[in-house]
Formats: C-alpha cells, sequence, structure tokens
C-alpha cells in the first residue's frame, strides 16, 4: 500500500490535479451527492420488496432505478479517484479507507444480487413468498451495506482514535 | 443589537456543548451520522425533484411516490437536525460567523418555505395531474427550487470546514 501510495503521489496527473487545489471541495460535494443518488436509488427498490410501496411490480421499480444506481457509482469512482489522486498517501495507508472499499465491494455484490433477483422475466418467481422473501433479505443487506460505505467515508477519526 | 455573541458564547459553554467539543470522539461521530442522514436527505427528495420535473418515471403517480418516500425522508431529516444542532453548539462562535454555515441555513430556510408553498398551493389539486404527461409549471417549479436548494445545503455544508478559522 505503501509503495502503491506513493507511486499514485508521483505520477504526473496526480501533480497536475493538486495544483488545482480549489477542486478539493467540489469533487467532494460530487462525491456526496453521488453517494445521496445510489443511497435513495437502493431505498425506492427496497420500500417495494417490503411491501411498503404497492403501486407498480418490483421488477419494474428495479428496471426504473437500477440506471440511477450505476450511474451513481460511475459518478461517486470517478470522483473517489480524482480525490484519491490529490493525497495518495494520506488515502491509501488509511485503515478506515481500505474498510470502505472491502464493504463497496459486497455493497455492489449485494446490488447486482438484488437486481438479478429482480431481472426482467422473474415477474412471476419475484414476487411468489419465497421470491419477495429473498427480495426482501437481498435488498435490505444492500441498503445496510451502502450505508456502511457512507458511514466509513466519514471514518477517518476511527482509525486516528485508534492509533493513540 | 441583539447579542448573539453572547448567545452563541453560552450555548458553547453548557455542559453538553462543552462534552461534545472536548470529549475525543463525540464530533466526529456526530458528523459521520450527520453527513450520512444528510446524504440520505438529499438522495431521497432528489427523487421526488425530478419526479416533478417530468425527469423521473412520468408513468407513475407523483402521490404514490410522495407518500413513499416522504415519511423516510422525515425521518433521517430528525436525525440529521439533531446531529447538526449538537455539531453546531460545540463551536456556536465560529459556526455562526461562518458564511458558508449562514448559507446553508438561508437554503435550509427557501426549502422550507418552497415545501409550505407545494403543500398549500400545489400538492391539493394534485389529483388532475398525478399521472399527466403535462406537468404544471407550480409543480416544475417547486421542484427546481428543492433541488437547486438542497444542492447548495450540502455545497455549503462541505465548505464550511474549509472556512472555519
Amino acid at each position: 500500500m505503501v509503495e502503491l501510495a506513493s507511486w499514485l503521489a508521483s505520477l504526473p496527473v496526480g501533480q497536475a490535479l493538486r495544483r488545482l487545489n480549489w477542486l478539493v471541495p467540489w469533487l467532494q460535494i460530487i462525491h456526496i451527492l453521488a453517494n445521496g443518488i445510489i443511497l435513495s436509488a437502493v431505498v425506492m427498490i427496497d420500500l417495494r420488496v417490503w411491501g411498503i410501496s404497492r403501486s407498480q411490480s418490483s421488477v419494474a421499480m428495479a428496471r426504473r432505478f437500477q440506471g440511477w444506481i450505476w450511474a451513481g457509482l460511475v459518478l461517486l469512482t470517478v470522483s473517489g479517484i480524482a480525490l484519491l489522486l490529490y493525497s495518495p498517501r494520506r488515502v491509501l495507508i488509511d485503515v478506515t479507507f481500505q474498510v470502505k472499499m472491502a464493504v463497496m465491494g459486497l455493497a455492489i455484490a449485494a446490488t447486482i444480487a438484488l437486481l438479478l433477483a429482480l431481472r426482467p422475466g422473474r415477474e412471476a418467481g419475484a414476487h411468489d413468498a419465497g421470491g419477495l422473501k429473498l427480495a426482501g433479505l437481498l435488498g435490505t443487506l444492500t441498503l445496510a451495506l451502502w450505508v456502511g460505505v457512507t458511514l466509513a467515508g466519514r471514518g477517518r477519526w476511527i482509525t486516528l482514535l485508534l492509533m493513540r | 443589537m441583539l447579542p448573539i455573541k453572547e448567545l452563541m458564547g453560552w450555548i458553547q459553554s453548557t455542559e453538553l456543548a462543552m462534552a461534545i467539543s472536548q470529549g475525543r470522539g463525540w464530533f466526529p461521530a456526530l458528523e459521520m451520522v450527520h453527513v450520512t442522514a444528510t446524504t440520505f436527505v438529499f438522495g431521497m427528495i432528489t427523487i421526488v425533484d425530478l419526479r416533478l420535473l417530468g425527469l423521473l418515471a412520468r408513468g407513475s403517480a407523483v402521490r404514490d411516490l410522495y407518500r413513499d418516500v416522504i415519511p423516510l425522508t422525515w425521518a433521517a431529516f430528525v436525525v440529521a437536525a439533531i446531529t447538526g444542532g449538537l455539531l453546531f453548539m460545540s463551536q456556536a462562535v465560529a459556526y455562526s460567523g461562518n458564511i458558508a454555515f449562514q448559507l446553508k441555513l438561508a437554503s435550509l430556510a427557501l426549502i422550507a418555505l418552497n415545501m409550505l408553498a407545494f403543500r398549500l398551493f400545489v400538492y391539493p389539486g394534485i389529483a388532475q395531474w398525478d399521472r399527466a404527461a403535462a406537468i404544471p409549471l407550480r409543480a416544475r417549479l417547486a421542484g427546481a427550487i428543492s433541488l437547486a436548494g438542497w444542492i447548495a445545503v450540502v455545497s455549503c455544508a462541505r465548505w464550511i470546514a474549509y472556512l472555519m478559522i
């Protein structure tokens, strides 16, 4: 990790970015907004699979919001990589960041599983008791993991506290 | 001239405020919850706003979406407001003088007025255009103001830390 951070820090793109310091808060704002879009798109699918919203089928709900999840993820990743290039040493060596990446990997896997359970053509299977229960569990897990990612994004203090 | 400075000084000298500013983990822990809850509120409101603007799922009823989304959004907002209030208390003097914080509060006030106007003048007539392709201008305007307001809230919130003295 330390070598990777040093290598990233030496890249010309990072050096070029660091000359544009004023970009940092704006990248962070985009990062937070994208995070919000992912959370809400997952909640919308969850409201349906939990049975709170009944206005349309879960498959239709998933189709309606999956684009928002992936668009949010692209925005989150691009802004995240740009922020990483600003201060690779500070970010990469931080344990909370590594935890965040691990939880995000799980969150993406859970998201894919949820969307597969609700893929087009699964209307019949997704709405019997077993299908709804599975989708409900996957939906809850997906949301919990994404909330975990969001919390970890502000969790550097935990590392600092532990290091004392 | 109101003794605002004195009031802020008193707030941050209360026992609760001192505990937050001086306890090692309290401030960052509250901040973590505050940021997460705010992120969530922004995302949920954006879905309603985009629907009002006609940019999302025009076929489905606005009222259904509203009923599904608003209770959960209020719950998250309450969490954000309580944690935000506690964070404010810990450094009331500095925050109240911070231009980004002031703009954030102004944006929240605009959002509150916009929401009130929406409930009073737009929502009561919703049955007529709930599923219609044409969304009335006043509804689209409410959606646009809300979306712009929340983006401003998040942007100002992020800037607060950069402008702390």
